[in-house]
């Protein structure tokens, strides 16, 4: 289970810049590194990760096995219409985490 | 006969002394008392000043969920260590400490294991498992900016002054000491690093060479693979005196957990 961590405002005016930050918890193991028995330590990595905004993406990034572990986002868009923020990881293996954010846009 | 005397004295100090790193009289601790913060680069502080890209938070919030977790046939931590006479609030600051019950010095970690025995019947966490890691960051991290402060008195003292030995004791191919970089070269530069006094008041703490979060045992591990002595294992009790040793000596300095280090 991967712990996630979302900060943005919970209410805004219409037309206002909001901040968005996401953070989860993943190892991003490139499968360059070996581990103490001296063995390839298996990669695993996020490789997708996308947000939308009442429906609409408004952030998206590939990830690549140069990015740290647990990776950090933080990113603005505009608020327009009260709606959910829906965060979603996907990692190699089609295996995905989200969060979903509720703004009120007044 | 005078040089005769000297000469055998000299050879005992080579001998007898070589081993040991003289321990100071008591209070051992660096002046001015400088936490691991203060070696920090600014990018590392700001991180660690940051609760929100701190990412030792993940395991912060994890050991929160855990410390109220019931599992329907025990009580969960918050349960008995809600508001008041039990309030962990500032416990981080005096462990390690001496368990009345068995008589034992344990840390938080094991206090944390010491409880799940005895109240809530489940079995103890592995050290350095992601779940004994959650909940002791959340535990210590109650107690931020309580001044750190443990006895050392009574069936304390026998661990205080194993701990002492063992920070005094030269070990490894490089034959050094932790009080040689701790005590006399903190400041200094060790290759790319500036050597730090040596407090464990941000443990766990987030290392960014470990790219995760880690206890001090883990970090004292590192120390003695780094002199290339053999490490300890995580939980021994060399490194539970050791801890004791380091909280005595950062007596008065603030409790940072989570902290982030290199």
């Amino acid at each position: 289970m991967a712990t996630i961590r979302i900060a943005a405002p919970d209410t805004a005016s219409a037309g206002d810049v909001i901040e968005l930050k996401a953070l989860i918890q993943h190892p991003m193991e490139t499968g360059y590194r070996s581990g103490p028995d001296g063995k390839r330590i298996e990669r695993d990595i996020i490789e997708r990760f996308e947000v939308t905004y009442d429906s609409e993406t408004v952030f998206e990034a590939d990830l690549h096995p140069g990015i740290a572990a647990n990776p950090i986002f933080t990113f603005y868009t505009r608020a327009t219409t009260s709606g959910p923020i829906e965060f979603k990881w996907t990692d190699q293996n089609g295996q995905s985490w989200s969060e979903t954010h509720e703004l009120m846009v007044e | 006969m005078k040089s005769g005397i000297a000469v055998v004295a000299a050879i005992c100090l080579a001998a007898c002394g070589n081993d040991r790193v003289a321990a100071p009289d008591t209070p051992p601790q660096p002046a001015p008392l400088k936490s691991g913060y203060a070696f920090l680069q600014p990018q590392t502080q700001a991180l660690q000043d940051d609760d929100f890209a701190n990412p030792s938070f993940l395991w912060v919030d994890r050991g929160e969920a855990l410390f109220q977790e019931a599992d329907g046939i025990t009580d969960a931590c918050s349960d008995c260590h809600a508001e008041g006479a039990r309030s962990l609030a500032s416990a981080a600051a005096h462990y390690p400490q001496i368990d009345q019950e068995s008589g034992r010095l344990v840390n938080i970690e094991g206090r944390i294991n010491l409880c799940r025995e005895r109240y809530q019947d489940r079995p103890p966490l592995t050290y350095e498992s992601d779940d004994l890691l959650a909940l002791t960051a959340y535990v210590a991290h109650l107690a931020r900016g309580e001044p750190v402060s443990v006895d050392i008195e009574g069936a304390a003292a026998d661990w205080y002054s194993r701990g002492e030995d063992y920070f005094h004791t030269r070990r490894g191919q490089f034959n050094l000491a932790c009080t040689q970089c701790h005590d006399e070269n903190w400041g200094k530069k060790l290759r790319g690093d500036t050597i730090s006094q040596g407090h464990g008041t941000g443990f766990p703490a987030y290392r960014l060479e470990w790219q995760t979060l880690g206890s001090l045992h883990r970090r004292l591990s590192d120390c003695d693979a780094g002199v290339r002595a053999e490490p300890r294992a995580l939980g021994s009790d060399d490194y539970l005196a050791v801890e004791l040793y380091l909280a005595r000596r950062a007596e008065g300095l603030a409790i940072e957990t989570p902290g982030v280090r290199r």
